[in-house]
């Protein structure tokens, strides 16, 4: 009972933006806002919409593993990648009966993590850092792209499920909750809305928690000064470890629900511009808390999505722009520099009427 | 009886043998001071005897027990603590966190946040404790970085100069908390070159010069070698 409290302690503090019952209930403001939303909209733009929270997961990611632990990783979209292979390759030889979607949505984050104790202990204990951490990890993902990129020919198959190269998987089966009677198929509209919500919502809080708790403490002090927070006893490198592997399984996630939403995936969900992007999401949000990552990457999506209707090379200089806006007015973000003004004027208001 | 003890310790950086067959041998309980001119590879001896860099050949031992080959963080388990020359303080959080992190690992809750705030008076970082690390004055976070190093209970503290870009009262003030730690059993192994503070605490002064002993004493034998009073004058005409 009193862990269970201290835990919800750990919601505010000093590495997230945000505490009081004002932020609290702004906060569910914004979340009954976003469970009514539904009711009001049609399924097209409800299933453009989970787009949207589906690349949360790999920017939350990102904001854990460079914004508080201080290693920047190109390598997030391989874990995506790897998750949403995974998840067809799963499906498409098993089927959806008995709920079986849902264990390989979770074997498919599983192997993405897997994957990262491996690739994070290699990087980690063999002390790769710094610039040589993000060449590493871009290195494996453009790899991967190129290994995916040629599997065309019929003989790159894993039981029933062919790889197809180029042109990537598709027509894995939705997620799927067994019912009795009728199972309940989450097609990419209200449905899967609600379930992404929710995940999005539990993975949130969730890693405030995590952010605040003392483990949380001990990256973003390896993020400050490594041999300082060695110096005090920690194994930086388990901590760093940990860290890459839950950032890799929220990648997984990403990956996983993006190809339960389209039914596909492709080796271009691996490449240069995929890497590129969630990276600048985060950096133009605010790499080093996660509301601002949440808030920073919505907007940018649909920023993005709305220029593409011009020319996505449009889109592209603008997201290009936005990052050296971003480098020149706010290096920490600037939905998170916004929200520290905001808060500091906040503070004036108080200070003057008490 | 020697809590450490290092045996022929040799560390080259390329061509340049920066510690050349160090032997040295630290009592439990005293404060030992290790000066020398720049250059001579003090810092580099405390790298060694931490695990930040690895001996070319030698041997380590603390309380006995050979930890050459340890990793550094096994090493502070051990009961090994420092501050670094250059403070190494989390420079992007609070003075509170920065001591939170360190206190962490031993304390929980309640006796977290007493032990905090115990450090913070011992520091006089009171009024501070909000502040981010990085806006400290050099001497502030000379302060809060041993405040750090300390908190740890180490039976061994290095001090890579504690006192540098400290004003003559402050100087002393650090001097009295060195000793003060000692009388609580804390054995100090501290690099300094303010003479003022070497001759406040130090029960014994070795020199270090051109990555070898040079010399070894009291302070006021080491004052009165005039062998030493040379390699000081030589470099300042260098
Ligand atoms: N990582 C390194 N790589 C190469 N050379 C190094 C390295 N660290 C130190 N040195 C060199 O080793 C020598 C000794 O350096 P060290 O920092 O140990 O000296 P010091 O006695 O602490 O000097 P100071 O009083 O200036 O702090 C110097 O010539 C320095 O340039
Ligand atoms: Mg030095």
């Amino acid at each position: 009972m009193t862990g269970l409290l201290a835990m919800f302690r750990r919601l505010e503090g000093p590495q997230t933006v945000g505490r009081g019952p004002a932020f609290w209930a702004l906060f569910a403001l914004v979340l009954a806002a976003a469970l009514a939303y539904p009711l009001f909209s049609d399924g097209y733009t409800v299933g453009n919409t989970v787009y949207f929270f589906v690349w949360v997961f790999i920017a939350l990611s990102l904001c854990l593993i460079w914004g508080y632990g201080g290693s920047l990783s190109f390598g997030q979209t391989a874990f995506f990648g790897i998750a949403g292979y995974g998840y067809g390759v799963l499906t498409i030889n098993f089927g959806s009966a008995y709920g079986f979607t849902l264990l390989a949505l979770v074997i498919a984050v599983a192997i993405a993590a897997l994957f990262a104790v491996l690739l994070g202990y290699f990087m980690f204990f063999g002390r790769i850092a710094g610039v040589f951490l993000g060449i590493v990890t871009l290195a494996v993902t453009l790899m991967l792209e190129r290994f995916m990129a040629q599997t065309a020919g019929p003989e790159w198959r894993i039981g029933a499920a062919r790889l197809n190269g180029f042109n990537g998987m598709s027509a894995m089966p939705p997620l799927t909750i067994p019912w009795p009677g009728e199972p309940i198929v989450l097609f990419a509209d209200i449905g899967l809305y609600y379930l992404v919500l929710g995940l999005l919502v539990l993975v949130y809080l969730a890693l405030r928690i995590l952010m605040n708790s003392s483990f949380g403490n001990v990256i973003v002090a390896i993020r400050e000064n490594p041999e300082r927070a060695e110096m005090l006893g920690y194994d930086i490198r388990k901590y760093q470890l940990i860290t890459f592997v839950i950032g890799a399984a929220l990648a997984g996630l990403s990956g996983v629900l993006y190809t339960v939403w389209g039914q596909y995936i492709t080796p271009s969900s691996m490449g240069m511009t995929a890497a590129a992007l969630p990276l600048i999401w985060v950096a133009v949000g605010g790499r080093s808390d996660l509301t601002s990552t949440v808030i920073g990457t919505l907007v940018v999506l649909a920023a993005f999505q709305a220029l593409t209707i011009y020319g996505s090379q449009y889109a592209l200089v603008f997201m290009g722009v936005l990052l050296v806006l971003t480098v020149l007015i706010a290096p920490n973000g600037l939905v998170l520099g916004a929200m520290n003004w905001l808060g500091r004027i906040a503070a004036r208001f108080t200070q003057r009427a008490g | 009886m020697s809590l450490l003890e290092l045996r022929k310790l040799n560390k080259h950086f390329g061509g340049l043998h920066v510690t050349n067959s160090v032997d040295l041998t630290l009592q439990a309980g005293e404060i030992h001071c290790l000066i020398g001119p720049n250059g001579a590879g003090k810092s580099t001896l405390f790298r060694l005897i931490l695990g930040e860099h690895h001996p070319g050949s030698g041997d380590i031992l603390f309380a006995g027990e050979d930890i050459t080959a340890l990793k550094s963080f096994a090493r502070i388990h051990r009961g090994l603590s420092v501050k670094f020359q250059v403070p190494g303080v989390f420079r992007g959080l609070s003075v509170r966190q920065n001591l939170e992190i360190a206190l962490q690992s031993r304390h929980r809750g309640t006796e977290l946040e007493a032990e905090i705030g115990r450090l913070l008076h011992f520091l006089g970082l009171e009024s501070e404790h909000t502040q981010i690390a990085g806006n400290l004055s050099h001497g502030q976070k000379q302060w809060l970085e041993i405040g750090m190093a300390v908190s740890l209970k180490p039976r061994l503290l290095l001090l890579d100069e504690p006192t540098a870009g400290m004003s003559p009262e402050e100087t002393h003030l650090t001097g009295e908390m060195v000793q003060r730690l000692n009388a609580d059993g804390m054995t100090v192994l501290a690099i300094e070159h303010d003479m003022a503070f070497v001759r406040q605490v130090a029960h014994r002064v070795t020199v270090l010069h051109l990555g070898q002993v040079f010399a070894q004493g009291s302070i006021d034998e080491i004052v009165a070698d005039e062998r030493v009073a040379a390699i000081y004058l030589g470099q300042a005409h260098a």
